[in-house]
């Protein structure tokens, strides 16, 4: 195959102020090749990406599109130069059809939905896509979202195609589909360039990978002739040490056991299904499952937040169903749910370390003044500790970089010594060094007999760290599996439902402990009080 | 029986007309993601810069009772939409340009529309004003002759049959072109409507003043047809605006429900006035029907939430 240049960046600079996220990235990516581009979290990476698909405008340097340079200062730029850039946040309108969804915007061509229709089946052939036209967004799973933005790239004609972190939120089966389409486009003469932090992608999907590291070019190595060791240690610039411990620990008695939950989400639909499982001191049990199965619904409800349909929730042998979100806190259950947007849940933003601190506390003391003495001693200690990048303990939590944000709230949930954990994509968005820092912390705390529950996106990752896995698919248990006895490839299959462990072995009574805090009586005895409280309020 | 029927629908679809005009010109608005609560005033601004028109028009002609009854309508509809656009576009600058709060900046439209229109009604003439009504209510004067089929259909004046008209055009553009399809992503969703390189301001600006031009014809409807032009400084158009307001919300931002959904709006006011045996406060009931409508219907549609039905996703902010 002829190798021929399609994109080339030649000593691209950008600075946003005094911070330079990009200083003299070279970079080539040729026709017919998948081009990784690898880096940590802040490595620049999406900067670049962005100036060729025209959302910024480099300060320095040229771009040279098919041997010509090319001046990008808009997306229609991008498109007229056929770059096209699928985003890790999808830009759909959620009442609109796919179609409609993938000509918006474009203006020269007659408006006439089953040409559009057609078209769109046409191009999902030739790739091997699986979409319905006139399906409407909202009734679509996320990798239906991401092929709808896919072939709207291809719909206006683009040959490079970006895509960043586009595995992020799918299966490891949706995995192998699109790299197979991805694979596809490349031989039909198509340029890749793909964003990922995961080394094995890297090495599946990629003909070649570059790597940035701080803003710079580190350097480019072909796929074939590389390690991930030899990857990590350009990325990072040292060498560190990839494996995640499992710590051994003697596991105690069922600290928190759930029967039979259900909840509803905010729609009014059952987000958590009859589910059952329980966890003990000194051990750590993923849940996996696709984004929105009801995990959020699941922390919300152990926390207090949520109302609970039915169902228990036994802290060592006392319901904790109906409590107020400050009983449970002081029970000794703690709650970190890391949403999307980081700052979402947990911390208030513009209040400094040390209010955040007394987010949690405030009540405590005999007098109305709270004391921000003790507070600020626990956030400097804090800092510490965990090696918070702070100026003071006095400075907005928001204008800390993702990593210290989650460990300030992390090293909060810890500072109040709970004996269960709840914590929710605690390293969303962490580059490696500070994912590696709450392992260690999340491990800490197993090994002082802390029941710890890790709702996690990385099966890579929940594998390693987990003693056992739930996986939950739209709600409801598809099993509970030992971490060391289980491959990804199955926990994808129950992520997607297609198996179903909780049936296959219905007899052994799934998710509950055999020494439990209460005998089956008493069981027994809690479920008639639900039962017979519900009539009452009846 | 048929006769008494037909006279109620007869009623009902002139003083849904009212709240036809108010309720497309809000549900385009309001696609565009901006919830335009000044469309009382700018329905009463439309009432006078309409009754302006008129008289412009009627004064100017030789022998008032011989004029063009085309062009007396055409010039009158203009006028209101200038005064009424006019308006819209300052609600839009405020909004779109300046970021004002909406809500806020929509109900001092209101409160400033009512006064406008109450300040200068007294300074226009309205001599003429009686007899140029004639013009905007007999379209059809044969109607009469054609039964009850006539006086269904065929009996109304011309504005009754241009709002039909615009709400089915407003139908059409919302859901059959590429313009409404980008205006629905606007007020669905700026952030995709930007990226897909739509540019929004333009958007939002060209549909708000629109929408608030078509809403202004709604009060020269009232004035010129409703009440024959005698009313204009005692007319309580707004009460009429705010109806127009909850229409958009029971009729689902559907302009071809709107139709149907007017009509039963003004079915419901004008049986109040037809029930002459009810007392005053008796007669208040119905007052209240449309609004209890309205939630009933934001009831069911939250209930069986299909995302169709629920309002523009970024209306409002």
């Amino acid at each position: 195959m002829s190798k021929e240049i399609a994109l080339e960046l030649k000593n691209i600079t950008k600075s946003f102020g005094r911070v330079v996220a990009n200083r003299n990235v070279n970079l080539t990516v040729y026709k017919n090749e998948i081009l990784s581009l690898l880096g940590e979290n802040g490595s620049g990476k999406t900067t670049l990406m962005n100036m060729i698909s025209g959302i910024y405008f480099p300060d320095e340097g040229e771009i040279f599109v098919d041997g010509k340079p090319a001046v990008i200062s808009s997306p229609k730029d991008a498109f007229g130069y056929g770059i096209g850039m699928i985003h890790q946040h999808f830009k759909l309108v959620d009442t609109f059809t796919a179609a409609q969804n993938i000509i918006l915007g474009i203006k020269n061509e007659k408006y006439n939905i089953k040409l559009v229709n057609s078209r769109v089946r046409e191009i999902a052939e030739k790739y091997g896509f699986d979409i319905d036209p006139k399906k409407k967004i909202h009734e679509m799973s996320v990798s239906e979202k991401q092929t709808v933005e896919i072939i709207k790239v291809l719909y206006r004609g683009a040959n490079i195609l970006i895509l960043d972190e586009p595995t992020a939120v799918l299966t490891p089966q949706e995995i192998e589909k699109l790299f197979a389409i991805l694979r596809k486009m490349r031989d039909d003469g198509k340029s890749i360039i793909i964003i990922t932090h995961k080394l094995n992608e890297v090495m599946e999907i990629s003909d070649r990978v570059s790597i940035l590291r701080k803003g710079e070019y580190i350097g480019t190595v072909n796929t074939c002739e590389t390690t991930e060791k030899q990857l990590t240690e350009m990325m990072v610039g040292k060498q560190i040490e990839l494996k995640i411990d499992r710590v051994k620990v003697e596991s105690t008695k069922p600290l928190l056991e759930i029967r039979d939950l259900v909840i509803r989400s905010d729609d009014g639909s059952k987000a958590i299904k009859n589910v059952s499982f329980y966890i003990r001191g000194g051990e750590i049990l993923g849940v996996a499952g696709i984004t929105g199965c009801g995990q959020k619904e699941l922390c919300e409800a152990i926390a207090g937040l949520r109302k609970v349909e039915s169902g228990f929730i036994m802290h060592k042998g006392e319901s904790i169903v109906g409590m107020p979100p400050k009983l449970i806190i002081e029970k000794g259950i703690s709650m970190s749910f890391i949403p999307e947007d980081r700052l979402g849940m947990g911390l208030a933003p513009s209040f400094s370390i040390t209010d955040n601190m007394m987010l949690k506390t405030y009540g405590e003391g005999k007098t109305p003044f709270v004391n921000r003495q003790a507070a600020r001693e626990k956030a400097q200690a804090l800092i510490e500790k965990l090696e918070i990048a702070t100026p003071s303990t006095e400075t907005p939590v928001r204008r800390l970089s993702g990593g210290n944000v989650q460990k300030v709230l992390v090293g909060r949930e810890i500072d109040a010594n709970p004996n269960v954990i709840v914590t929710a994509y605690p390293v969303r968005g962490l580059d490696i060094n500070s994912a590696y820092a709450i392992y260690d912390i999340l491990n800490e705390q197993k090994s002082k007999g802390v029941g710890i529950l890790f709702v996690g996106e990385d099966l890579d990752v929940m594998l390693a760290l987990c003693d056992k896995i739930l996986v939950l698919c739209h709600g409801e248990v598809m099993g509970i599996v030992h971490a060391a006895k289980v491959t990804k490839d199955q926990l994808g299959l129950m992520m997607t439902g297609a198996v179903n462990l909780t049936e296959l072995q219905k007899e052994k009574n799934f998710g509950i402990a055999k020494d439990s805090n209460l005998t089956e009586t008493e069981w027994l005895n809690a479920a008639n009080e639900q039962n017979g409280g519900a009539e009452n309020e009846n | 029986m048929l006769s008494t029927l037909s006279t109620i629908l007869v009623d009902a679809i002139s003083m849904g007309t009212i709240f036809l005009f108010g309720c497309v010109g809000e549900i385009l608005t309001e696609k565009a993601g901006n919830l335009n609560l000044g469309i009382p005033g700018i329905m009463c601004i439309g009432a006078l810069g309409g009754s302006f028109g008129v008289m412009i028009y009627s004064n100017g002609a030789a022998d008032p009772t011989q004029m063009s009854g085309f062009w007396l309508v055409v010039v009158s509809v203009l006028f209101s939409m200038l005064f009424a656009g006019a308006a819209g576009l300052i609600y839009a600058f405020l909004t779109v340009t300046l970021k004002a709060n909406q809500n806020v900046t929509g109900l001092a439209l209101t409160t400033f529309g009512v006064g406008f229109m109450k300040f200068f009604a007294k300074r226009i003439d309205m001599t003429n004003f009686v007899v140029a009504s004639k013009y905007f209510k007999n379209l059809f004067p044969f109607s009469g002759k054609l039964g009850w089929f006539g006086e269904i259909f065929l009996s109304h004046g011309v504005l009754v049959y241009l709002a039909i008209a615009v709400a089915i055009f407003a139908s059409i553009l919302l859901n059959r072109t590429r313009t409404g399809l980008h205006l629905r992503a606007v007020g669905e969703n700026p952030a995709t409507a930007d990226a897909a390189g739509i540019n929004i301001s333009k958007y939002k600006y060209i549909f708000i003043t629109l929408g608030s031009a078509i809403a202004g014809i709604g009060g020269l409807y009232y004035v010129m047809d409703k009440t024959n032009g005698t009313t204009l400084a005692e007319a309580s158009i707004d009460s009429f605006g705010w109806l127009a307001v909850a229409l958009v919300i029971a009729t689902m931002w559907k302009p071809i429900f709107a139709i149907l959904g007017s009509i039963v709006f003004g079915g419901l006011s004008i049986l109040a006035m037809d029930l002459t045996t009810l007392s005053f406060s008796q007669l208040k009931i119905f007052d209240m029907f449309p609004y209890i409508i309205t939630v009933v219907v934001l009831i069911l549609t939250s209930i069986f939430g299909k995302k169709e039905n629920q309002p523009p996703a970024s209306l409002g902010l």
